[in-house]
């Protein structure tokens, strides 16, 4: 799937949205702050707003064409559309919500079948119910349902975690990236959380104040923000995927090549081989020497200072671990460390710290 | 008793026939009004809120001038339809229907506008046309709104004198109505008459304000 976005342009409130970038990952997270403009793109996409100038295309397909006056309206792109509040028909039951798509989508779409896309969501028991009487999770789930059962090409989702507590967005995960496995179906991911980038994009694109600000693997984004900007819009962090070593005592440990690391295996599903490791860069405290100190913390690391990118009042301080690790600290801290590029240094983490994400 | 019967059946019947005649451009231009912009909307806006404004005896002048014999819109019908408008029974269809058009609309637009504009957008990307999704869920969420604007601009043409009386005149058994009637009773001094009308009037009053009731009770379709 590509997913071409050329020249867009598009006045909205404060700021205006101006976008470049074709996407080709199954699954392209958009991220940023709220007003960023990921809303206005996403609803361009689906065809509820005209861009000002530019072109949209799906593969071959010319979806809008400011320059020749092309417009194709939303009910001929079949683009899926789940907003934040998953926006379920209130004068239809859950099944009458499942219909509504249904009835339009085209024939010969088997893969889409109701009962099959129910299956999957784990919605069955709940079809005869009134959408006013399902809880927010379950609206979720429905509303992924029915945008399935029109049979889309591209699905189009937005913060559909947003407003679900943290058990809920928890259990949703899974069933996003069992929609994205099973139906092979190309999605774009809206969120302003980190961790749901991790989790479920393959790519992401940085938003802020209407513009891209950066496009790549969610990997090189984290490890390498382009600009000191998308550093503070992603939240300095690293992550690195790991393999699962072992889980004991709701301890885990995991390997990111030679180096080993352990986590809290709170939540992880037991059969996990493979995770993405978190660590925010607040959460490394940095000492001097690389000599072993007595300390709780269970993660310490011998680390070579690669690079040191000034923050405002803080040092963003890269650091090579047997991995690339990112640590902040404050001016004086590291004037007192006596940091320089190339100097040698002990990395402490807390287990707590580490956060293991499942790479489904 | 019978000239009772018929004035109040000979209201309800045009009341019911102005509001019937009214409700589908009404709720058609509410739709337009809550969801389009364009140029000179104000005017519109303006036009229809008329009849609200303006003394219900100017715009039965308007209407008398306009379907009247040598009026634009009399002619067209006389010549086309072969229908005399002014002074017969059509004429208080007319002047009810007018009258109650902007409490419609304004009832209407209102209900139009407290359906989530978000919910047409996504039934537009469930593969729904324009059409599909204004009669499946923008009618259906309205639909309160639209009885409540329906009961009104009935109970308003149940009611209406002034546009009546200039454009139908007050032709006892062809263009008398139950407000009509009253006026007409009390003129000639025939007060119990007149209360006996005022009576029924109240009694409609009752009636619509239940039938409203039930309408909307009743769970969506």
């Amino acid at each position: 799937m590509t997913l071409g976005l050329h020249g867009l342009r598009l006045r909205a409130g404060e700021f205006t949205l101006e976008f470049s970038a074709e996407l080709h990952a199954r699954v392209t997270g958009l991220f940023g702050a709220s007003g960023s403009g990921k809303t206005t793109l996403v609803e361009i996409i689906a065809g509820l707003r005209r861009p000002e100038s530019g072109r949209v295309c799906l593969d071959a397909t010319v979806l809008a064409d400011v320059a020749t006056g092309k417009f194709l309206p939303p009910e001929q792109r079949r683009i899926g559309y789940v907003p934040q509040d998953g926006a379920l028909f209130p004068h239809l039951d859950v099944e009458g919500n499942l219909l509504f798509a249904e009835r339009r989508a085209p024939t010969g779409a088997a893969v889409f079948s109701r009962d099959r896309v129910c299956a999957v969501l784990g919605i069955g028991d709940l079809r005869s119910r009134r959408v006013t009487e399902l809880s927010g999770g379950e609206r979720q789930r429905v509303a992924l349902a029915r945008a399935l059962v029109s049979a889309p090409r591209l699905l189009l989702l937005d913060e559909p975690l947003a407003g679900l507590d943290a058990a809920r967005k928890e259990a949703i995960l899974p069933y996003l990236r069992r929609i994205r496995d099973e139906f092979v179906l190309p999605m774009v991911y809206v969120s302003h959380v980190a961790q749901e980038m991790i989790a479920l994009c393959d790519d992401m694109a940085v938003l802020s104040a209407g513009r891209l600000l950066q496009l790549g693997s969610v990997e090189e984004v984290f490890r390498q923000p382009a600009t000191p900007e998308v550093a503070r819009i992603v939240g300095v962090e690293t992550v690195q995927p790991a393999r699962m070593v072992e889980m004991r005592d709701g301890l885990a440990t995991v390997a990111i090549g030679a180096v080993r690391l352990s986590a809290l295996a709170a939540g992880l599903p037991t059969d996990t081989t493979t995770v993405f490791v978190s660590i925010r860069a607040e959460d490394v405290i940095l000492l001097k020497g690389d000599g072993a100190v007595q300390t709780s913390a269970r993660n310490q690391l011998a680390g070579t200072v690669r690079a040191v990118v000034p923050m405002g009042p803080t040092l963003r301080i890269e650091l090579d671990c047997g991995f690339p690790l990112v640590a902040v600290l404050t001016r004086q801290s590291a004037e007192e460390l006596g940091l320089a590029v190339g100097g040698r240094l002990a990395a402490l983490v807390k287990a707590p710290n580490v956060h293991l994400i499942p790479r489904g | 008793m019978g000239e009772i019967l018929q004035v109040t059946l000979f209201t309800l019947g045009v009341a019911l026939l102005g509001t019937l005649l009214i409700l589908p451009p009404g709720v058609a231009l509410a739709w337009v009004l809550a969801r389009r912009q364009w140029p000179g909307k104000a005017v519109v806006e303006t036009f229809v809120a008329l009849p609200l404004v303006i003394p219900p005896v100017a715009t039965g002048l308007v209407l008398l001038k306009l379907f009247g014999r040598q009026g634009v819109l009399g002619r067209l019908f006389e010549n086309v339809f072969g229908l005399e408008i002014v002074f017969t029974w059509r004429a208080v269809v007319l002047a009810t229907g007018v009258m109650a058009f902007p409490l419609l609309v304004r009832t209407a637009r209102v209900a139009f506008e407290e359906v989530p504009e978000r919910l047409e957008g996504v039934a537009r990307t469930l593969g729904a046309g324009p059409g599909r999704v204004f009669f499946t869920i923008s009618l259906p969420l309205a639909r309160r709104g639209l009885i409540a604007g329906g009961v009104l601009a009935f109970a308003r043409a149940l009611g209406e004198f002034g546009a009546t009386v200039m454009v139908a005149g007050m032709i006892p058994g062809k263009t008398v109505t139950l407000a009509l009637g009253i006026y007409h009773d009390v003129l000639l001094g025939h007060d119990d008459a007149a209360f006996g009308l005022l009576a029924i009037s109240v009694t409609l009053a009752f009636a619509a304000v239940a039938l409203s009731e039930w309408l909307l009770r009743r769970p969506a379709p």
